[in-house]
């Protein structure tokens, strides 16, 4: 498994995506089919078997270091990656052990790990210490990844799907549809899937995203100033979803993010509805959670973006529909160049049910797909009301496009604006906080934070970001100085820092000691000028509730 | 008896021979383990350091300071305790403190490490009652690679940045590590070229009679320098500033213990990290504690809970010292950077020598 090793340390070693996609490229040229198709399938983050658990893991790297457990457990406290912390830890290979040619990565998965499938733990054993006597530290780190089921490389579909599309000489959004559907599951597929002509069934690219720029301006008088008469414009809700594009093309339908990453998989609903639309129709529009009339937010959304597979219970749990606001194409012909306003004639003609009649209590879970309704006002004072109502109604705010504009290409500026309503926010205490992991691993930078009540400090929300990585770092330093007490990974600190926390609502809950939750919680600044004496309130959110 | 040292308020403290050792506040009497600034602080009335430290300790404290030496296993006695210093392999002239009274021996090792290093004298085991450790590598995570293997991984990224004509620029400790890189690596794959920072340490080493390859100062107000071969050695403080665009195209790595973490180094950003250090690994640590024949462990600076946990795990009277030394830095501490404190001694930013 030279060659994946390879790839993963130059992968790890670079942010630069030309270094990434020259290692891609190399590892796929160079490998065995089978390899490569087994490296694929890695890369493109395919369900991989876990036949090891990670405790029994480090069992048998405490007995075979002969280190207690509970520094071993230590030790990847500090670390912040098992796999890592086991390379680290376990004895380097004796010489003779390693010399000669290393078996490939088709070969070692099946022998190291899709055969542990069944097996007992005593024979699991057998073969992982029997792995550790062979490979030196770096490629133990790879393999330990594969073999737990968790090797996570910073590349994207599409960036593999770049590589493999330069490597057989084709267009890359072909290569992203040939990786669609059925796993490359071994070198034949893998050869096929190189083959440099594009058939037919090649052509179901999405056109690229016309993207909205952010309007800064709260006031009235500066909207009308920058932009003019209202009558000029057409205003929706900013929905709190996922830009895509349902491609209907030849005999099927496919869905594409703003990435152009296609999310078929993901989404089968939504590609069953686009199934039933014209051939030769392109819809632009979002991607929205919606159960029983009431919208998720992007959270659950990005429960199902987040998987390969989608089982029945996260279907039914995170029911998806597709609200679209354009039209970009119908009966084969390209209509960007046209006006919005007879794009939107259009659109209501093809897709007639508005996604209002299914935000209604106790409305129906439907993939769409919807039209997305427009907001009525032909002034700024109206609908600047209608934007005031968008926290009440889960959305971001409004969406301001031209009416006469063309669907350009990219952040085009002028056309199309997205007018968000402010975040809230409250100053909050610093209370505990936990290490992060990947890059961050090893630094205190889940932070849990509290406001005041009757005197003492009650936690309200947990927030990871938004401090420049300088910050990360000097927090770091703070918490440790500060700890009080340590709780596994989590310490609890004096209270002396106070972070300015930005969120989009706020509502009772039993999730913190506080009896509220505040949805989207990010970290805005550092309030170095603040004591913890000078933060908010129990009171100061439950005012919030009462006024949303 | 009472104990031999005790931390007190400005300091390790030796009641019976009343003086210090590596105090972090002005006293009167100082014995200095090394010469880097969390160990070495100005202001005391007298100071006692390892002979072949002179010239270090001269240049980091100043040539107004009253300093006595001793040669290496040369013993003193100060209020009737007797104190000599013993090589701890760290930087040059770094000494384990070892002190004496009434048949009971204590050893400070201020840092140390048991890797071989051209540029000072090895670590030698010094027998006795209680030893004083420090653990900034004290988790068993920190092994490091013979000094050969990473001087041929030093000495293959400046000849590959060589060949594509880009400068290479090396960030390390201004003393201890910029001299031990500058004498590890294949000064024929091109020139060496050092910070002022570094240069004033190198020509402290050279006046110690240390054997350095030929190294250039980066002149003041250059303009230009190198021309794409050149190795430069620098402290960590020079990121950000715009003294490396001086060398034009160039890939800059970091020098450090911490660089064994692959977190670590994808956080800082750079894009190599080598892992030379010196300090102790663990399993030196582990060397270094059993080769003392103590029975009795004291732990300072770094992981000081796990390994006096481990210790006690394997029968050691072991307990944690409170000290305001820091070893290695953090992990992620910007100023895990010598030059930092050097900074503060000599009241002028270290990057702007050549800025100016």
């Amino acid at each position: 498994m030279n060659d994946f090793t390879d790839l993963y340390w130059r992968l790890d070693a670079t942010t630069s995506t030309n270094e990434k996609l020259a290692a891609l490229r190399d590892f796929f040229a160079a490998a065995t089919p089978a390899d490569a198709a087994c490296g694929l399938a890695v890369l493109c983050g395919g369900r991989q078997l876990r036949t090891v658990s990670s405790t029994q893991l480090r069992e048998w790297a405490a007995a075979t270091t002969g280190l207690p457990h509970w520094l071993v457990e230590e030790c990847y406290a500090h670390v912040g990656d098992l796999a890592e912390t086991l390379a680290l830890l376990l004895p380097e290979p004796a010489e003779d052990a390693v010399a000669g040619t290393t078996p490939g990565l088709a070969e070692v998965m099946q022998t190291t790990i899709h055969d542990l499938r069944g097996a007992d733990d005593d024979r699991k054993r057998e073969v992982v210490t029997a792995v550790w006597r062979r490979l030196a530290s770096r490629e133990r780190l790879v393999w330990h990844k594969l073999l737990t089921g968790g090797l996570r490389v910073g590349v994207s579909r599409t960036l593999v799907a770049r590589a493999l599309a330069e490597v057989a000489g084709v267009d890359p959004a072909v290569m992203a549809h040939r990786l669609m559907g059925d796993a490359v599951a071994d070198g034949v597929a893998f050869a096929r899937l190189l083959a440099p002509e594009p058939s037919a069934a090649d052509d179901r690219r999405p056109y690229p995203f016309f993207l909205a720029s952010p309007l800064d301006r709260s006031d009235v008088e500066g909207v009308a100033a920058a932009l003019g008469s209202a009558m000029d414009w057409q205003a929706e809700w900013k929905w709190d979803g996922m830009r895509a594009q349902i491609v209907r093309r030849g005999d099927d339908a496919t869905v594409w993010s703003r990435g152009e990453e296609l999310m078929n998989e993901a989404f089968p609903e939504i590609v069953a509805a686009g199934s039933s639309l014209p051939a030769g129709t392109v819809l632009d529009g979002e991607l929205l959670a919606v159960r029983d009339g009431r919208l998720l937010g992007f959270a659950a959304l990005s429960k199902r973006a987040g998987r390969r597979r989608v089982t029945k219970k996260i279907l039914a749990d995170i029911p998806c529909s597709f609200v679209a606001y354009d039209l970009l194409e119908a009966e084969g012909l390209d209509l960007r160049d046209r006006p919005l306003t007879d794009r939107r004639r259009m659109l209501a003609d093809l897709v007639p049910r508005s996604f209002a009649d299914v935000l209604v209590p106790g409305g129906v879970n439907d993939p769409g797909p919807f039209l997305s309704p427009l907001v009525p006002g032909d002034s700024w004072p109206t609908l600047a009301a209608r934007r005031a109502e968008s926290r009440d109604r889960g959305v971001e705010g409004l969406m301001l496009k031209r009416r006469e504009s063309p669907y350009a290409a990219g952040r085009t500026k002028g056309d199309w604006w997205k007018w968000k309503i402010e975040p809230l926010e409250i100053d909050a205490v610093l209370l505990y906080a936990q290490a992060g992991h990947g890059r961050r691993a090893g630094l205190h930078s889940d932070y849990t934070l509290g406001v005041w009540h009757d005197g003492k400090l009650v936690t309200v929300a947990k927030a990871y970001s938004g401090l420049a990585d300088s910050e990360i770092v000097e927090v770091d330093r703070i918490v440790r100085a500060t700890t009080i007490e340590k709780h596994g990974p989590v310490r609890i600190c004096t209270p002396t820092l106070v972070f300015q926390l930005a969120f989009e609502g706020v509502s009772h809950s039993t999730r913190h000691k506080s009896g509220v939750a505040v949805r989207f919680p990010r970290i805005v600044r550092w309030r170095r000028d603040k004591q913890p004496a000078d933060a908010g309130s129990l009171a100061d959110l439950e005012r919030m509730i009462a006024a949303s | 008896m009472r104990d031999l040292l005790e931390v007190t308020e400005s300091g390790l403290y030796c009641p019976q021979g009343d003086f210090y050792v590596d105090p972090w506040r002005r006293v009167g009497r100082a014995i200095i383990t090394h010469a880097h600034g969390d160990h070495a602080r100005g202001g005391c009335e007298r100071y006692l350091c390892a002979a072949a430290g002179m010239h270090v300790m001269r240049t980091r404290l100043g040539n107004s300071v009253a300093i006595d030496t001793l040669r290496d296993g040369e013993s003193i006695s100060i209020n009737g305790v007797n104190v000599s210093l013993h090589p701890a392999g760290h930087v040059l002239g770094s000494a384990q403190v070892r002190v004496e009274y009434r048949g009971v021996t204590w050893v400070v090792t201020g840092d140390y490490k048991l890797q071989a290093d051209p540029t000072c004298a090895a670590f030698r085991p010094v027998e006795c009652d209680v030893f004083i450790t420090e653990s900034t590598f004290g988790l068993p995570v920190y092994r490091w690679q013979e000094p050969g293997a990473i001087a041929a991984e030093i000495n293959a990224w400046w000849r590959a940045n060589r060949d594509a004509g880009r400068t290479s620029v090396l960030l390390a400790y201004a003393l201890g590590k910029a001299q031990r890189l500058a004498a590890m690596v294949d000064p024929s794959i091109g020139p060496i070229v050092a910070h002022g920072a570094v240069m004033k340490l190198v020509e402290a080493y050279r006046a110690s009679g240390v054997r350095l390859p030929s190294i250039d100062r980066v002149p003041p107000r250059a303009r230009r320098v190198g021309d794409g071969r050149a190795l430069v050695i620098a402290p960590p403080s020079v990121l950000g500033s715009s003294w490396l665009r001086l060398f034009g195209e160039s890939s800059v790595a970091m020098a450090s213990g911490w660089m064994l973490l692959r977190g670590v180094r994808r956080r800082r950003g750079f894009e190599r990290g080598f892992v030379v250090s010196d300090h102790a690994d663990f399993p030196g640590l582990m060397r270094a504690i059993e080769a003392s024949r103590a029975s009795r462990v004291l732990v300072t600076h770094g992981f000081t809970d796990t390994l006096a946990r481990l210790l006690r795990d394997r029968d050691y009277d072991a307990d944690v010292l409170a000290t305001r030394f820091t070893g290695e830095g953090e992990p992620d501490a910007p100023e895990a950077d010598d030059a930092t404190n050097e900074t503060v001694a000599d009241g002028e930013p270290a990057a702007d020598e050549v800025e100016a």
